[in-house]
């Protein structure tokens, strides 16, 4: 049976010339880029060049670059770290209903150390109101994060506005932009932020690396300790393998961006379009025009999502969804309730994301049996059967 | 994650449908928490008959509703009433943890279709 990989939000296939350039980095130039004879010195070269490549893709000086085990580590840096360093000044920070629990939990455990944290509201379609977050803010504001593109829905975010609101306030500016490397343009300039979290293996790199830029200037101490490496603020032995890998990886992303994007795009709105015209009681989540070019999310009224995916996995095709089977808690996924769905249709939930790799023939097949699928399970559900209904 | 008892009963349920001639319906669970089951039992001489489940839920959800009926049919309503959660659950090699409280929905549905049929007969009686 044919495999088809419609998960590339939870992570994607390593690209095959990325593989061959971290290759020599296990093998041949496996020195500790600290030690200073020749092997070491091998490595210490691939990982600046790496950090220069990651600069490149952000806008950003290679200074500004600092190497981690990936998104969720970046987050919790940048979030704690940010936090303790001001608290001085004030222990308000801004974020949103949305953000990925790398952000989230980092949150609630600050807000369990005396910090207020206010959560930002997001429209139907996932969006916050850049005007809100400025209403929000107070004198002891020190942190405002937002998620550049969230991993579920996919909505695009307008961080650049919201950038230009920390800046005048003078409050430091996280983002998440973990999903929307690769997948839409990213300039830190632009979008004046102060820390930005990416993570290799969204953008076919490998996993276990990624990556926070700190803006020049910006406060934050080590969060990992135990060593000089990244400018004593990033401890461990770096993942040389990883981190060249990671650097050709997101150049690779970045100079593919356009032509990627638009080909992915079209498939999205084909696989959505055939889906809405077949499938009757199925809702679109996210917004319609603000979304990252793979991103498919469907509420699909009467049947439980992980049944949903049990039945597309023996189809041979592979996705996710928010109920709450799948996250392995009572409640389904918090920014589908965030976006106003009802808890029983949130647990109705599919997410199907896309690749560069993605092709025409695998949407076709998603199309025809993703409504025979829905079709077995609505049949053997006392909801369809009742039509208990909901304004879609 | 699921034994390949469970997947067969998942991709396979057996029993699925309704009883247009049933004489006990139980529904339990709730729609919000994910996952509803809905029993129907055709009782005769104080034996299930025939039954039948419809099911929003989980894979789980959804493999232990068939097992329960395949279980409970031909049983008397005191035999079914003696199926735990626990032989359902046994039944189908196990279950994960997490998923554990769906068995106890399949043994509670049995219970309301059994207790809605005894109380149309005491209706009946009592007319």
């Amino acid at each position: 049976m044919n495999r088809i990989y419609l998960d590339n939000a939870a992570t994607t296939r390593l690209d095959a010339e990325v593989l061959q350039q971290m290759l020599p980095y296990f093998t041949d130039h496996y020195g500790n880029p600290s030690s200073i004879y020749a092997t070491g010195r091998d490595a210490r070269k691939a990982v600046e060049e790496a950090r220069r490549a990651v600069a490149a893709a952000l806008n950003c000086t290679a200074q500004e670059i600092f190497f981690t085990s990936g998104g969720t580590e970046s987050d919790n840096w940048a979030i704690k770290g940010i936090a303790h360093t001001n608290q001085s000044k004030g222990k308000h920070i801004i974020s949103t209903a949305i953000e990925h629990h790398a952000v989230l939990h980092p949150l609630e455990d600050l807000q369990k150390q005396g910090f207020e944290v206010t959560y930002m509201p997001v429209d139907e379609y996932g969006l916050v109101n850049p005007a809100d977050i400025k209403k929000a803010i107070r004198p002891d504001t020190i942190l405002i994060s937002v998620i550049a593109a969230n991993n579920e829905i996919g909505t695009i975010q307008p961080i650049a506005e919201i950038g230009a609101i920390a800046k005048e306030h003078k409050i430091a500016f996280h983002t998440d932009a973990v999903q929307a490397i690769g997948a839409i343009p990213v300039d830190v300039k632009e979008w004046q932020v102060d820390t930005l979290s990416l993570s290799a293996h969204k953008f076919h790199g490998p996993k276990g690396v990624g990556a926070l830029y700190i803006r020049k200037g910006t406060r934050l101490p080590a969060f990992i300790q135990g060593g000089a490496q990244e400018r004593n603020r990033r401890a461990g032995t770096e993942n040389v393998p990883g981190i060249v890998g990671l650097g050709a990886a997101i150049t690779k992303a970045v100079t593919t961006l356009d032509e990627n994007a638009k080909k992915i795009a079209a498939l999205r709105d084909d696989l959505i379009n055939g889906i809405l015209k077949n499938v009757p009681e199925v809702r679109l989540n996210g917004h319609p025009i603000l979304r990252l070019p793979n991103n498919v999310n469907f509420a699909v009224k009467y049947i439980e999502g992980e049944a949903l995916l049990l039945r597309l996995d023996l189809a041979g095709i592979a996705a996710s969804s928010g109920s709450a089977c799948t996250s392995g808690s009572l409640d389904p996924s918090h920014v589908l309730l965030a976006i106003g769905l009802p808890h029983e249709i949130a647990h109705g939930s599919l997410r199907l994301t896309l690749s560069a790799d993605t092709s025409q023939e695998e949407i076709d097949t998603v199309k025809t049996e993703l409504p025979r699928i829905i079709n077995i399970l609505r049949a053997m559900s006392p909801l369809y059967e009742q039509g208990e209904s909901h304004v879609f | 994650m699921y034994s390949d008892k469970v997947m067969d009963h998942f991709n396979n349920p057996r029993n699925v449908g309704s009883l247009e001639d049933a004489n006990g319906i139980g529904e339990v669970g709730n729609a919000r928490c994910g996952d509803i089951m809905k029993m129907y039992i055709k009782v005769k001489d104080n034996i299930i008959t025939d039954v039948r489940f419809k099911t929003f839920g989980c894979g789980a959800a959804i493999a232990t509703s068939s097992m329960a009926t395949e279980m409970v049919k031909g049983k008397t309503l005191e035999e079914a009433l003696r199926i735990s959660n626990k032989a359902v659950t046994e039944a189908l090699d196990g279950l994960p943890p997490a998923k554990m409280h769906c068995s106890v929905l399949a043994e509670e549905a049995v219970h309301a279709a059994i207790a809605d049929y005894k109380a149309r007969l005491e209706q009946k009686e009592n007319e």
